[in-house]
């Protein structure tokens, strides 16, 4: 079973892409339009904890503590929870100055290669102001230890397990939200028929602005994620973008629950791909298991939409 | 209803005593195009009011255009008196004018008990699970199905939902798009004693219909529109047998009385 050490690298991956998936089918399906900022809120998100940390050490001097055997202590969980807010207000703004504009207009293409001309700004934005060279949250080298019992060749750190623990918590968050609250339901029924959500009552730019929100924090969740497990780069974000999309779509494009699925399955599928074919071809992978589901499925796992 | 007396306070005494008013209304889908030119439409307090007309003749775009979902282009909409013209769709149902459109009228997605808190969402929230059960009581199907998506609902029991859905947050004025349209005609008599169940709670109808005898039938005035204008309005009673009824019904474009 020589394919057993890359599934918790899968379970990582496919965690990071459920989430950053999720903000992207929100956006799709409310907002109307394939956005490609998402990949650079996942990349500001990283750099917005590694800001708040740089600022957290020179003014108070001191480490950033230890919670158990994990890296990090508190000031790194406010990091992510400020960070979170932060991110949600970029989208937000772009929203604002950028797509809101734009969409009086009225065709789709527009708002794409805006939202493709945004994403390179906000890209080498941040390679302009950190550099490009990667930078970590820590120094510190964790050691893998085994995580099931009788299967030893499954091993993980500390912070590897905090990132799976995280994204369970937040799926099932994301899941109470949408079905037990008003502003869940509103979001689902704008996503299905913004026309009739209307009819009923519900305020379609308020909805928008919460979905900018709530993929923006998820998105920025995805990048702490990369930026605690691998490295902070100003590509980070954008280099996952094609897996989410492949991810959004294979799970159903509007799909909440059809994108933590389709993460999962897109990161899985690359980890396994390293010892079945190669390391060169995981993306290909990835990419494959999307054309299969597609022909057998071709609105994706749990998509409804033609 | 038990509680359909609770009313919107600062609601000003009404000018003619009309719920509801639109006065040469000119709208359309595109600007530059107007397909209702000039069109006026009067409900009173309690009334059920018949919009009829032969296809084409700007019936559905007439009512879309009153309940926001259209850009007005000239002419003037009044709710209880007050000037509502141009409102957005989702600020008029927290007033009152609720519309329930021709199809694709339910949230598919979503359950049938979460089609309704959705509409319930703009209640204070004390009075939302009271006027939910009401529902239930009104349309014990409904209550029975409460957990289904409502995707998977027949066509006469959409058109239920639809109208409980509007039903949820106690409308002044409700208006309805064709209600029966595309069903079989048991399932149409099935959606008409539903708006008989609404017409009895006291709510004030305004019923865009091309089944002009079952529209007739539950009305009490109605109105035809030929061409976007509001060509004549009469007594339910009696209008089959009206001349000048007739005459535009077998006159106009590709239409007659069914």
């Amino acid at each position: 079973m020589s394919w057993l050490p890359f599934l918790v690298d899968g379970l990582l991956l496919g965690s990071t892409l459920a989430l950053g998936a999720v903000g992207l089918t929100l956006t799709y399906s409310i907002l109307g339009f394939a956005n490609f900022t998402h990949g650079d809120l996942i990349t500001w998100g990283a750099y917005f904890v590694l800001s708040l940390l740089l600022a957290w050490t020179a003014a108070t001097g001191g480490g950033l503590g230890r919670l158990g055997p994990l890296s990090f202590g508190w000031p790194f969980l406010a990091a992510l929870a400020v960070a979170m807010i932060l991110t949600g207000a970029v989208g937000l703004a772009l929203d604002r100055v950028l797509f809101r504009p734009l969409q009086r207009h009225g065709a789709q293409i527009v708002l794409v290669i805006a939202s493709f001309g945004a994403s390179l700004a906000l890209r080498y934005g941040l390679a302009f102001v950190y550099g490009p060279e990667p930078a970590y949250y820590t120094r510190e080298i964790q050691l893998a230890a085994p995580v099931v019992p009788g299967l030893p060749a499954v091993r993980a750190t500390p912070d590897q397990l905090f990132v799976l623990g995280l994204t369970a918590v937040l799926v099932v968050g994301l899941h109470l939200l949408l079905t037990r609250t008003t502003l869940g339901r509103a979001m689902r029924a704008v996503s299905e028929n913004p026309a009739l959500a209307r009819m009923v009552g519900v305020d379609p730019l308020a909805v928008a602005r919460w979905t900018w929100l709530l993929g923006g924090a998820l998105a920025a969740v995805a990048g702490v994620f990369v930026g605690l497990t691998v490295q902070v780069r100003p590509w980070l974000g954008f280099d996952l973008l094609l897996p989410l999309f492949a991810a959004t779509i294979l799970g159903g494009v509007g799909s909440v629950y059809g994108a933590v699925l389709g993460g999962l399955l897109i990161g899985l599928a690359e980890a396994f791909a390293v010892p079945l074919v190669g390391a060169e071809y995981r993306a290909a992978v990835a990419f494959m298991v999307l054309l299969v589901v597609l022909l057998i499925r071709p609105r994706g796992i749990l998509g409804t939409h033609e | 209803m038990s509680d359909g007396a609770q009313r919107d306070p600062d609601v000003p005494a009404t000018r003619d005593g009309l719920a509801l008013e639109a006065r040469d209304l000119v709208a359309g889908y595109e600007p530059g195009l107007p397909i209702v030119q000039g069109a006026s439409l009067t409900a009173r307090p309690r009334e059920v009011v018949a919009v009829l007309g032969p296809n084409g003749s700007g019936k559905s775009t007439l009512v879309k255009a009153i309940v926001g979902l259209l850009p007005v282009t000239a002419g003037t909409v009044e709710f209880f008196g007050r000037d509502i013209t141009g409102l957005p769709a989702h600020q008029l149902v927290r007033q009152g004018l609720v519309f329930v459109p021709q199809t694709e009228n339910v949230f598919a997605r979503l359950t049938v008990r979460e089609n309704l808190e959705l509409a319930a969402a703009v209640l204070p929230g004390p009075r939302r699970r009271g006027r939910i059960e009401s529902q239930y009581a009104l349309f014990p199907d409904l209550g029975r199905l409460r957990t289904l998506a409502a995707g998977r609902l027949s066509g006469g029991q959409r058109q239920m939902l639809a109208v409980a859905r509007a039903l949820v947050v106690e409308p002044r004025v409700l208006i309805l798009d064709e209600p029966s349209a595309g069903l079989a005609p048991r399932l149409a008599a099935v959606v008409f004693d539903t708006l008989r169940t609404v017409r009895a709670l006291g709510v004030t109808i305004v019923l865009v219909e091309q089944n002009v005898r079952a529209a007739v039938a539950l009305a009490d005035r109605a109105t035809v529109l030929v061409e976007g204008r509001d060509r004549l309005t009469r007594a339910a009673a009696g209008f089959l047998e009206d001349a000048e009824v007739a005459r535009l019904y077998l006159g106009g474009p590709g239409a007659r009385a069914r």
